[in-house]
């Protein structure tokens, strides 16, 4: 793909890129590198420390990294991405794909419609959808399961959240699978199926090597979207006692609530680091034979 | 034979309790706009069109919907503009450390995006004398929305053979030309999701609208939302459920438009 076709030069293509560069760079990141910096500072949103804030080090990483409270937080965010992300929504996303690429008429047309209205809906309006679903005293789903007074957010927190983000997120990895699964020709398959392949041995010798890339793509963007999400603080604000207090809203908490915006950017900058992971072990992993495998045939 | 037949009706099986999971929560906003007394729980309503009259008695509604129109349709007009020139360019000329800034970007616009940044975001607004400005929300979203733009309009570009292209030089066509005749209907599915998707976060986002925007007079409808509560603080639950279907009738009706003429997919790929 570097053949450069179009007879674009270097020149041209700079000036194609450098609105968006020039856009990115003062609204993104000009603020990051700002808050990198406030991380080593003691600067608060209040007091002696707001007006003239001093350095610090790398004081606040120390702080951070033996808060007891932000442990279990990382631990909390790890379950969140995993269970939500990664299980729920590539893997229901994936299933979905997988089971309606051979249907259609009006059972697919309404599944396809439900899981993007869910995912199109504004958030705003979405979180009083859940209030009302999840509510104790009179939540739409405890009427249905005739279990009245159940708090679904209190006694379960992390996993209304993951179910929550499940549903709210599924669309993209299903639309993205939906796509990928097109570029596997049929005929593959049917060989594969003839000579006795059962459906997993199909989806791991056939389909899998074929949409890598895709599989790489979708995993990637989910996971950061999910570790970054503040949406479920809509939902339990991270309570009751933190056990639903992930990582961006350990950093609310800490740096608009608490006041200490020093130490939330510093949080801030340890989840690029371990985002930064994350995309590093899925590159390696699926990285292999990508360039030769995942292209379709032509 | 039998058990491919077992096979399909367990996955229709399973087709159907998705199908139920993802409706379920959607019912309330479908019954209590309609209910004269509406409660949190999802009910037969007792029919009634008065909580419509009363949002639109409401001075901030509809002008919140138009200030979402603007913010929502000047973002994504934005993003899609910007992130296929740069993803173009990206996809067919190799830059040193491509995929390195690519990625970059894409690490540092999830993390920026959340509450950390919220202070220097602001004083920045302040200094280039953008607060209670429609540009200033459009600018910095945008900003946020664009490296993941780019990364995945750059997966379109890069399915896109490159021998009309090419051809399309051999007949002396500028490179302004071959983007906007050959590329950019090969890419038109992608440019359009990129667009719903743009416009569908900026219409429910709150945060960086509730702090760049003093003016009520200015705030999107994501915020006015969260006006409707009584003198003592409990939510108007009639004018909530009213306002939150009329501010998601927009966006649904965008998609639909957007997916119809132009189909609505994540990745590219000619159609076989």
């Amino acid at each position: 793909m570097n053949t450069d076709a179009a007879g674009l030069g270097r020149a041209r293509a700079a000036g194609f890129v450098l609105p968006a560069l020039v856009l990115i760079g003062v609204f993104l990141v000009f603020p990051a590198l700002w808050t990198i910096y406030l991380g080593l500072t003691d600067y608060r949103l209040t007091g002696l420390a707001a007006a003239d804030p001093q350095v610090v080090g790398l004081g606040n990483y120390t702080r951070a990294l033996t808060d007891p409270r932000f442990l279990s937080s990382l631990w909390l965010t790890v379950v969140y991405v995993g269970g939500s992300a990664i299980l729920g929504q590539a893997g229901l996303g994936f299933t979905l794909a997988w089971l309606l690429r051979t249907r259609a008429g009006p059972l697919r047309r309404a599944v396809e419609g439900v899981v993007l209205l869910s995912w199109i809906l504004p958030s705003t309006v979405v979180g009083f959808l859940w209030f009302a679903l999840l509510d104790r005293d009179d939540g739409t789903l405890n009427a249905l399961l005739h279990t009245p007074g159940l708090g679904w957010l209190l006694d379960y927190p992390l996993l209304s959240i993951v179910v929550f983000n499940v549903w709210r997120g599924t669309a993209f990895s299903m639309m993205l699978y939906a796509a990928a699964l097109e570029n596997v020709p049929p005929s593959h398959l049917e060989t594969a199926r003839l000579a006795g392949a059962s459906v997993p041995q199909q989806l791991r010798d056939v389909v899998f090597p074929l949409i890598r890339r895709h599989v790489l793509t979708n995993l990637l963007l989910i996971s950061l979207w999910t570790f970054n999400d503040f949406t479920p603080f809509v939902l339990t604000g991270g309570g009751p006692e933190g056990r639903s207090e992930i990582l961006p809203v350990y950093v609310y908490n800490i740096a608009l609530k608490g006041g200490e915006l020093g130490v939330g950017a510093a949080v801030s900058f340890l989840i690029l680091l371990i985002n930064l992971v994350f995309a590093l072990a899925y590159l390696r992993l699926l990285r292999g034979r990508r360039r030769a495998a995942g292209r379709p045939p032509a | 034979m039998i058990r491919h037949t077992i096979g399909r009706l367990a996955a229709t099986v399973f087709i159907a309790v998705v199908l139920a999971f993802f409706t379920l929560p959607m019912l309330w906003l479908a019954s209590a706009p309609f209910d004269a007394t509406p409660a949190i729980t999802t009910s037969i309503p007792e029919f009634t069109l008065r909580n419509f009259a009363a949002i639109l008695d409401n001075p901030y509604a509809l002008g919140s919907i138009r200030n979402s129109l603007i913010q929502g349709g000047g973002a994504a007009a934005l993003v899609v503009v910007l992130a296929a020139l740069a993803a173009y360019a990206l996809s067919r000329v190799r830059i040193p450390g491509r995929d390195v800034l690519l990625y970059v970007l894409l690490l540092l616009s999830s993390v920026v995006t959340g509450t950390a940044a919220m202070v220097p975001i602001f004083e920045l607004a302040t200094r280039l004398d953008l607060i209670d400005t429609h540009l200033g929300v459009i600018l910095v979203v945008s900003g946020g929305l664009l490296p993941a733009a780019i990364f995945i309009l750059k997966d379109f570009m890069d399915e896109t053979p490159t021998t009309y292209e090419e051809s399309a030089r051999v007949f002396g066509a500028s490179s302004l030309q071959i983007l906007r005749h050959i590329v950019i209907p090969l890419v038109r599915p992608g440019l359009a999701t990129i667009a719903v998707w743009a416009l569908a976060s900026v219409w429910g986002g709150f945060l960086f609208q509730f702090i760049l925007l003093r003016d009520p007079d200015k705030a999107p409808g994501s915020v006015i939302l969260y006006t409707l509560y009584t003198e003592g603080g409990s939510p108007r639950l009639d004018l909530i459920s009213t306002f939150s279907l009329l501010y998601s009738l927009p966006v649904v009706a965008m998609y639909l438009f957007v997916s119809q003429r132009y189909g609505f997919r994540f990745h590219g790929g000619i159609k076989r």
